[in-house]
């Protein structure tokens, strides 16, 4: 056996660079299930499947809070003055610009519908309160208006919308 | 941990930290340079083996912790959520079964290897003294492990060993009502043992830490028992001690391999996929084999105290091996009568195990004691008695010595071996040609063996078998039978029954679940969804019962993992290289085609039904299957036996759904994609081994 430095590679480099390449790529294949049983497993995807909502019930003024996927959902049944309010609003007041025509489905404007976690840092924001008449956050005091959008406080952006459809005109599916 | 460390870092962070903390000089002193006797075998790998199945046993096991709910009404389901739902949990659930056996494999190669080369003499006797503990450690983990899916097995097994300790007069109930926290094996009996089995690995990984310890402090011992004189005689542990190791662990990777993927169940038992039931014992109650000798030995004594005693002192014995044998030649090499008596004893072992697994009943209890008055003759007879009267051969000056004569010496242990081997099998032959009272006890013939498209390893559920057979549960053992674990999105999952996802909400549709309660406060019914299980035909147990004649109609999600029957010496032996694993289908077909008058004078009770092949004939369910009861579109026949294959294989899936499903996802997959398919690769590092489980990933069965 000779102790010189090759220039080139030797076979035994070879086998050394080969069996550690495929020690490598087991290693690597041997984590992988490892990691993947963290995400969400078959049961709980298939219990996310859409839901559907009643909302002849919901008087006017009222809110309901329904869950989908475990986060609480807000479903507001907006007063003629809550939707004035909100459609009034300068844009250009606003830290995350949205008419309130984006907030809701065409020919629904009463029916407000957002996910109920504070988009600071997810707690779920009081109802009816606050300066804007929308939601007060007691945590760290962000304060959303009548559409649901940001105006002051720590939060970023606005509470947003979950995937939903009218179904009829009482009945929406949420997912 | 071998004198003063030669570790010099150039680099100046390095020598900035390795002069406040010199751990990269230990771990160079103690996994690099340390110097290792140039002359180990094979059997040495097993320590560096060992070390890595506790790191894969923890490891799996806090993941399965992840998933798992410690709870008597919620740890069997869990354990079905794993096996079902959780990605990869299959996968990890029956790596960590099926690695607590390896490890006992594992350390009892290691254990034999310390014997016969006497790696507990002088001055090693307080690293095999904590090897007994870390091997009472890991009995103790692998035992409460075994209760935590709480099946039957669990359930009867945590019963019977908590049971051991009321033996004791006195203080022996008071004990076992402290151990259960309770006045039987319950919820509180499960929380503690998962926490104490949580606990146990981290102990062990301590003890390990000193037994690795008191092995740097003494040294390695060496197949020819003389202790390393000068530098010729060892060479560097890297690379030539991790290499090796490693060549080691991938071999043995390759035996766990084809366990987790090829046999997950071979070394579980079947009633431990049965929900674990107070009232009802199983017919033959078997802790895991690797307690088995010591079973054995437990109930070959007729006295309850005594057999408890017994036991405990067959583990205890071996911490009092290196006085009990004060032979000054260490290595069995050079002790031709020492040799013989210990492939004697290794024989006598394994005998005791294939004991503890039969019923203690008639020659088999003879045997037992005539072997466990054996076990512990060898160590407290034998051993003494041996340094008195043999005459070892001269031992090697050295072990440049060993190495380098390589002359005719080395043919004896090779007979010895073969003499050894022929009179193990020649005994177990012995042994199972006396009582077959256990094949017979309940006078049930074999089933007959059936050809199983999921069989092999190669095997995969045939979609058209599954959708008849879905169509014969739902037509038939439906309006008895639960299948509680399966879910209607199932069906429509890769490598089942092949439904489209809107078939199965479809066919989740036609079922009514309850649900609620709603604002009013009351329960309703709504049509079913795909995420939905399959509902009860019952509300409870006792409604079963009340409408089935007091007999309760079993849950059919893991029947077929759940029933079998006695393979018998040598049969299965050879099932674990045939892979055949087949017994619950052949059973159940079996069962369901069994149906026949009862011979004359046999004492059938009312409302019961005659099988050939139920256990003591006497079944609660009258004949289900009979000729164009369901319809099959088609054109296959419309028969009993084919109803019953098809009814069967569905069973096998709704048993073990993620079968083939590797290999339906991917319809038409190539081998070099599968190859990359992660899963299933595990830990295996060898190429031919990736070309193994490779295939496997692509032709998939279970």
């Amino acid at each position: 056996m000779t102790t010189t430095a090759s220039a080139h590679g030797t076979r035994r480099d070879f086998l050394y660079v080969a069996t550690g390449a495929v020690a490598a790529a087991g290693a690597a294949a041997a984590v992988w299930p490892l990691i993947s049983q963290m995400n969400p497993d078959a049961s709980t995807i298939a219990a996310g499947a859409p839901i559907e909502v009643d909302l002849a019930p919901i008087a006017d003024g009222a809110m309901i809070k329904v869950f989908w996927r475990g986060k609480p959902i807000f479903v507001r049944h907006r007063t003629e003055k809550e939707i004035k309010e909100a459609q009034d609003v300068q844009l250009s007041e606003l830290r995350d610009p949205q008419p309130d025509s984006a907030r809701i489905k065409e020919g629904h404007a009463p029916w407000l519908i957002v996910y109920g976690n504070c988009t600071h840092l997810g707690c779920i924001p009081l109802g009816n309160q606050g300066p804007y008449g929308g939601w007060f956050c007691p945590c760290h005091g962000s304060v959303f208006d009548t559409s649901g959008r940001i105006r002051q406080g720590p939060a970023p952006t606005n509470l947003p919308i979950p995937p939903y459809a009218f179904v009829s005109d009482t009945k929406i599916k949420i997912g | 941990m071998s004198g003063p460390s030669t570790f010099q870092p150039q680099n100046p962070v390095l020598k900035w930290f390795e002069r406040r903390l010199p751990i990269m000089g230990l771990v160079h002193s103690s996994f690099v340079a340390y110097p290792t006797p140039r002359n180990l075998n094979y059997w040495w790998t097993f320590g560096g083996i060992l070390s890595f199945m506790l790191a894969a046993q923890i490891v799996t096991g806090i993941i399965l912790v992840m998933h798992y709910t410690p709870h008597a009404t919620l740890a069997f389901s869990s354990i079905e959520h794993i096996m079902r739902d959780v990605n990869y949990g299959w996968l990890i659930r029956y790596l960590h079964a099926n690695g607590a056996s390896m490890f006992f494999i594992a350390v009892y190669i290691h254990i034999f290897r310390g014997m016969y080369y006497g790696s507990y003499k002088e001055p090693r006797e307080v690293l095999w003294i904590l090897g007994v503990i870390i091997y009472l450690l890991m009995m103790a983990t692998g035992f409460m492990g075994y209760v935590l899916p709480w099946g039957q097995m669990s359930f009867w097994g945590a019963t019977v060993i908590t049971n051991l300790f009321s033996a004791f007069p006195l203080i022996g109930d008071p004990i076992v009502t402290f151990l259960w926290g309770g006045y039987s094996v319950d919820n509180p009996t499960l929380n503690r043992f998962f926490s104490l089995h949580y606990l146990l690995p981290f102990m062990i990984l301590g003890v390990v830490v000193l037994h690795v310890w008191a092995l740097h402090v003494a040294g390695q011992g060496n197949p020819a028992g003389v202790e390393p004189k000068t530098e010729k005689d060892t060479v560097p542990f890297t690379p030539y001690a991790t290499i090796k190791d490693a060549f080691g662990m991938v071999c043995f990777m390759l035996v766990y391999a084809w366990f987790v993927f090829y046999t997950p169940n071979y070394l579980g038992h079947a009633d431990n996929y049965i929900p674990a039931n107070p009232g009802v014992t199983p017919a033959h109650i078997v802790p895991e084999w690797y307690y088995l000798p010591f079973y054995a030995i437990l109930r070959a004594i007729p006295n309850k105290l005594g057999g408890v005693l017994a036991m405990f002192g067959a583990i205890a014995v071996l911490a009092f091996l290196p006085w009990l044998d004060n032979a000054k030649t260490r290595s069995g090499r050079y002790r031709p009568l020492f040799k013989q008596f210990f492939w004697i004893f290794v024989a006598v072992c394994l005998i005791l195990g294939w004991l503890g697994a039969k019923p203690a009943e008639g020659a088999y209890v003879i045997v037992a004691r005539i072997l466990t008055f054996y076990y512990f003759a060898h160590f407290i007879i034998i051993l003494p008695l041996l340094n008195r009267i043999e005459k070892p051969r001269p031992v090697p000056n050295s072990i440049a010595d060993d190495v380098l004569a390589k002359t005719g010496s080395r043919r004896q242990p090779m007979v010895s071996t073969a003499i050894a081997v022929v009179a193990v099998a020649g005994a177990l032959l012995l042994a199972s040609a006396q009582p077959s009272s256990a094949a017979d006890d309940h006078g049930a013939p074999q089933p007959p063996r059936q050809k199983w498209s999921f069989a092999g390893p190669f095997g995969k559920f045939d979609r058209g078998q599954l959708q008849r057979g879905f169509k014969v549960y739902k037509e038939v053992c439906a309006s008895c039978h639960s299948l509680h674990y399966v879910a209607f999105r199932n069906l429509a999952e890769p490598g089942g029954p092949g439904y489209s996802a809107a078939q199965a909400s479809a066919v989740a549709a036609e079922y009514k679940i309850q649900d609620g309660p709603n604002d009013a406060g009351e329960m309703f019914e709504r049509p079913g969804r795909a995420a939905d299980r399959f509902p009860s035909p019952f509300p409870n147990e006792q409604a079963a019962r009340a409408a089935n004649g007091g007999a309760f109609p079993p849950d059919l999600s893991l029947i077929a993992k759940a029933r079998t029957y006695e393979r018998g010496f040598p049969w299965f032996i050879f099932d674990i290289f045939t892979q055949f694993q087949e017994q619950g289908p052949d059973y159940l077909v079996a069962l369901l085609t069994g149906y026949e008058d009862a011979p004359a004078g046999f004492p059938l009770p009312a409302g019961s039904n005659y099988n050939k092949y139920f256990p003591g004939h006497a079944i609660g369910m009258p004949k289900p299957l009979n000729a164009d009861q369901v319809t099959y579109e088609d054109g296959t026949p419309q028969t009993v036996e084919q109803y019953s294959k098809d009814v069967t294989a569905f069973l096998m899936w709704t048993a073990e759904p993620h079968g083939s499903a590797q290999a339906d996802r991917h319809p038409g997959l190539h081998l070099p994609d599968s190859a990359v398919e992660p899963a299933l690769l595990h830990q295996e590092e060898g190429l031919g081994l990736g070309a193994l489980i490779a295939a496997r990933v692509w032709f998939n069965s279970r």
